[in-house]
C-alpha cells in the first residue's frame, strides 16, 4: 500500500509553486483582479510551457497525458497562489469533454491546440447540477437556443462547450450567429465566469455525449475545486501563523495567547486531514471508477466546510488587517468562498452523495 | 499512489475473516452491540481464542509472542475485527504496559509480565491520572519512598479505567521531589492485591461502572517492580503517548456505528410515516459525518502507509484524535436524533454485557443513550482535545 504522491509529482508540484511564486505574487494578483476578464496571456503562456494546459491531453494530442492526481497537485498551487488562470474549464473540463464526447476529427482540431495554450476553452455546465431563473439550453437541428449561467473560463474563450438539457456535449464558436455573451463580476475577480445567451446558435455536437460523460465532467470539475480550495486554504493558515507571530499587543506577540493558538490549531486539525480526502477522490477519477463520483462528492463538499472554517477563522486571527484589501487576504478568502458555490454547494453535493450511496428508498 | 490492498493483503484479509467467523462466538458478537460495556468474561474467552491462535498481540515484537504481521495487515486485522462486531480486547496490557515491559523492563520482568498480558490471563489498569493531576499530568503527587527493598507508596489516583477488574497496575510516582518536575517521576507496577490498595468505583455519566478512584495507604511495593532507572518514568510514559497511535482515530468503530445508524434511519419511521433513511434532511446529516468519516479514513491510511515505509507518526497523532472523536461524538448525536423517543427509556446499555437483558422499544435503539453519554469522554481521554490543540500548535505550527 502506498498512500503518498510520487518523486515525479513532488517534483511537479514544486516547478509549478516556483512558476506561480515567482510570475505571479499578490500585486500581479491585484492588477488582475482589476481585469477579471481579461485572459493573463503572459502568465498562461509561461504555464504552457510548464505543459499545464495539456497535462490531462493524450501524448498523440501533444499534450502530457497525465492523470487527475498530477491536475489536482496543481490546481493545489493554483489556489495557493490564487493564480488568475483559466485551468478549471481549458485544462480540465473542455478536454475531458472532447476526450470523452468528441469525435476523432473533434479531438485533432481542438486538443492539440488546447495542449499548446493557444486557446481557451470556456464550459458551460451549470444547468446539469441545477436550474436556476428558467436557464438552461435546448438542442434543436444543429442549433442551441436556451441560456446558459456561470459559464467557467468565459473570458476570451475561442470555444464553448456547452451541456444541453438531454446530457448533449456541443461545440460553440465564440462569433456565432445569434449568440449574445455577458460577463458577471462575481466576488472571485481571480477567475472569469459569464453567461451565454443562444437564439439558434449554431453549434457541433460531440457524438459520444452521454449523461455519465456530463457527470464525469462534473465530478473532475468538483475534485479540482476542492484541490484548489485546498491550496487556498493552507496559505491562510500559513499566512494567519505568521501573522500571529509578528503581530504584538499586550507586549507579546498574539501567537502566544492560546486563544489565538487553538485558532491555528483548529485550522490544521480541520484542512491536513483532508488532503488525503482530495488525493484519494483525484486518484479515483484516475484508477477507482467505482468509487469516483461519490469521492468526488465527499471532496466537493467537504473542501467547502473545510474551506469556509479556515477561511472565516485566518481572516479572524488577521484581525482589522485581515477585513481590509491592505493584506490582500480577502482573494484567498473569495476564491474559496466562490470554490464552494461552482458546481454545486455543499448542501446540494451531500443529497447528491445520499442518493448515491442508495439511502432515499 | 497505489491504495490498493495487494493479493497478498486480500488473502491475508480472507484468512483473518474465516477465522473470526469460525471462532467468535455467538455471544462475544452479540454482546458489543447489545452494551456498551462488555462483560470481562466475555472479553477474556475471546482474547484466549485470539492468543491460542497467536493473534492477541499483532503490534508486538516477534520475539515476545507478536505476529510480525506489516502495519496494512495489522489494519486489515483491526478492520475485519471491528467489521465481525467483536468485543476490542483490553488496551492496558496489550497496548499500554507490555510495550513499555519489553522495551524498557529487564529480563526478569519481561518474563514475568509479558507471558500473562499476552495470554489475558493477567489484566492491567493504568494508574496516571490524579485529582490535581490531570492535563497537567507532571504535577502528581502520589510518592514512592526508597526503604531497604521496597518502596512505600502513598496517594491517590483518579479515573482508573476497570481497577476493579485489574490485577495490576501500572503507576507514575514521585520518587524525588526536583526542580524540574518531570524528572522526579517513576514507573512502577504494583499488585492491586498488596495491603493499602484500595478501589473506590465512580459512576460514569452513562450509568456505567467503568472508572475508579485508587487510594494507597503505605503500599509495599518491591524495588524489583520499577520499570527502567528511577526518576525516568516520564521518559517511558511518553513512549507509550507515541507508541501505535495510529488507531487512535477509531475509524473502524466509528464505521460501524454509521453502519448501525443506517440501520436505525431504515426501520425507523419520520413524522410523515415514510422511512427516515428517505428524509433529505437526514441525508445531508449523515452525509456530512459520513464525510468526514471519510476524510478521517483517507488520513488514517495514508499514516498508515508513511509508519509502514518507517516514518515516524508524530504530532499527526493528535490530528487523528481530534476528528476521530470528533467523528464519534457526532455519530452519537446523530443516533440519539434517529431513534427518537426511544432514547429515553435508560438503562439497558448500561447493564455490563447487557446480552440477556431485554429494553424497551426496538432493539437498535436499547443501546444508544449510554453510547452516547459514554461518547463524551472522548473528547477528554488520552489527552484532552484541547490539549491535543496545543500539541498542534506547538509541534506542527511552532507556534
Amino acid at each position: 500500500m502506498e498512500f503518498a504522491l510520487s518523486e515525479e509529482q513532488r517534483m511537479l508540484q514544486d516547478s509549478v509553486r516556483r512558476f506561480l511564486e515567482q510570475n505571479s505574487p499578490l500585486d500581479k494578483v491585484r492588477l488582475a483582479a482589476g481585469n477579471t476578464h481579461t485572459v493573463q496571456r503572459s502568465l498562461w503562456a509561461g504555464a504552457s510551457e510548464l505543459g499545464i494546459p495539456g497535462m490531462l491531453i493524450p501524448e498523440d494530442f501533444g499534450g502530457m497525458g497525465l492523470g487527475f492526481l498530477d491536475a489536482a497537485i496543481v490546481y493545489e498551487m493554483f489556489g495557493r497562489y490564487v493564480a488568475p488562470l483559466p485551468f478549471l474549464g481549458t485544462a480540465v473540463m473542455a478536454p475531458l469533454a472532447l476526450m470523452l464526447a468528441g469525435s476523432e476529427a473533434q479531438q485533432e482540431k481542438w486538443l492539440p491546440k488546447i495542449a499548446a495554450g493557444e486557446i481557451i476553452a470556456g464550459v458551460a455546465v451549470t444547468e446539469s447540477i441545477g436550474v436556476r431563473e428558467g436557464a438552461g439550453v435546448k438542442a434543436g437541428k444543429g442549433t442551441l437556443t436556451g441560456k446558459a449561467l456561470f459559464v467557467v473560463d468565459w473570458a476570451e474563450a475561442d470555444l464553448y462547450i456547452v451541456a444541453d438539457s438531454d446530457h448533449g456535449f456541443h461545440l460553440v464558436l465564440p462569433d456565432a450567429k445569434g449568440l449574445s455573451r455577458r460577463a458577471l463580476n462575481t466576488i472571485d475577480k481571480t477567475r472569469s465566469v459569464g453567461e451565454l445567451v443562444f437564439d439558434q446558435v449554431a453549434a457541433e455536437p460531440l457524438p459520444r455525449s452521454s449523461a455519465d460523460a456530463v457527470a464525469r465532467v462534473i465530478d473532475a470539475g468538483r475534485v479540482m475545486l476542492a484541490a484548489d480550495t485546498l491550496g487556498a486554504g493552507q496559505m491562510m493558515i500559513e499566512k494567519a501563523v505568521a501573522y500571529a507571530g509578528e503581530r504584538k499587543q499586550f507586549g507579546r506577540v498574539i501567537g502566544s495567547f492560546q486563544a489565538v493558538k487553538h485558532l491555528c490549531a483548529e485550522m490544521a486539525a480541520a484542512l491536513e486531514p483532508s488532503r488525503s480526502l482530495v488525493w484519494y477522490a483525484a486518484h479515483a477519477l484516475d484508477e477507482v471508477p467505482d468509487d469516483a463520483r461519490l469521492m468526488a462528492c465527499h471532496a466537493k463538499s467537504h473542501l467547502s466546510e473545510v474551506g469556509r472554517f479556515v477561511a472565516r477563522t485566518a481572516t479572524e486571527v488577521h484581525g482589522g488587517m485581515g477585513f481590509t484589501d491592505l493584506l490582500g487576504l480577502h482573494y484567498w478568502f473569495k476564491r474559496i468562498g466562490f470554490d464552494r458555490q461552482l458546481l454545486g454547494g455543499p448542501e446540494l453535493v451531500r443529497l447528491e452523495a445520499a442518493r448515491l450511496q442508495g439511502w432515499a428508498a | 499512489m497505489n491504495i490498493d490492498f495487494t493479493p497478498e493483503d486480500e488473502a491475508f484479509r480472507d484468512e483473518v475473516r474465516g477465522f473470526i467467523a469460525a471462532n467468535l462466538p455467538r455471544e462475544c458478537a452479540d454482546s458489543p452491540a447489545l452494551g456498551v460495556m462488555t462483560d470481562k468474561s466475555v472479553v477474556k474467552r475471546w482474547h484466549k481464542t485470539l492468543y491460542e491462535k497467536g493473534w492477541a498481540a499483532p503490534a508486538w515484537p516477534e520475539e515476545y509472542g507478536g505476529t510480525g504481521w506489516n502495519a496494512t495487515q495489522r489494519f486489515i486485522f483491526n478492520e475485519e475485527i471491528a467489521r465481525a462486531n467483536a468485543p476490542r480486547l483490553m488496551p492496558f496490557g496489550l497496548t499500554m504496559v507490555g510495550p513499555v515491559i519489553y522495551t524498557f523492563g529487564n529480563a526478569e520482568q519481561k518474563s514475568r509480565h509479558l507471558q500473562g498480558i499476552l495470554s489475558g490471563d493477567v489484566w492491567w489498569c493504568q494508574g496516571y491520572s490524579e485529582p490535581g493531576a490531570g492535563s497537567d499530568l507532571a504535577s502528581l503527587k502520589t510518592t514512592a519512598a526508597r526503604d531497604g527493598d521496597h518502596y512505600v507508596v502513598n496517594g491517590q489516583k483518579i479515573w482508573t479505567s476497570y481497577a476493579h477488574e485489574a490485577d495490576w497496575i501500572f503507576c507514575l510516582v514521585r520518587t524525588e521531589q526536583s526542580a524540574r518536575r518531570q524528572e522526579g517521576i517513576s514507573f512502577l507496577l504494583i499488585d492491586m492485591r498488596t495491603p493499602g490498595v484500595e478501589v473506590r468505583p465512580i459512576i460514569s455519566i452513562a450509568g456505567l461502572h467503568h472508572l475508579n478512584e485508587v487510594f494507597f495507604t503505605d503500599v509495599k511495593v518491591p524495588v524489583q517492580n520499577l520499570i527502567g532507572e528511577e526518576n525516568k518514568g516520564w521518559t517511558y510514559a511518553k513512549y507509550l503517548l507515541v507508541h501505535e497511535r495510529t488507531s487512535i482515530g477509531g475509524v473502524p468503530e466509528s464505521k460501524k456505528k454509521a453502519a448501525h445508524i443506517r440501520a436505525i434511519a431504515r426501520a425507523e419511521r419520520n413524522a410523515d410515516g415514510g422511512a427516515l433513511m428517505d428524509d433529505p434532511a437526514f441525508q445531508r446529516k449523515l452525509a456530512e459525518i459520513e464525510v468526514r468519516l471519510t476524510s478521517l479514513e483517507y488520513m488514517n491510511l495514508r499514516i498508515l502507509a508513511d509508519a509502514a515505509a518507517g516514518k515516524a507518526v508524530g504530532p499527526q497523532s493528535s490530528l487523528l484524535k481530534i476528528v476521530g472523536s470528533e467523528v464519534q461524538q457526532a455519530l452519537g448525536e446523530l443516533a440519539v436524533e434517529a431513534v427518537g423517543y426511544y432514547i429515553e427509556p435508560v438503562g439497558q446499555g448500561a447493564l455490563p454485557g447487557g446480552a440477556n437483558a431485554r429494553g424497551i422499544g426496538p432493539a437498535h435503539a436499547w443501546n444508544v443513550w449510554a453510547d452516547y453519554g459514554y461518547g463524551r469522554a472522548a473528547s477528554i481521554y488520552g489527552g484532552s482535545n484541547e490539549i491535543q490543540h496545543d500539541v498542534i500548535a506547538k509541534a506542527i505550527l511552532n507556534l
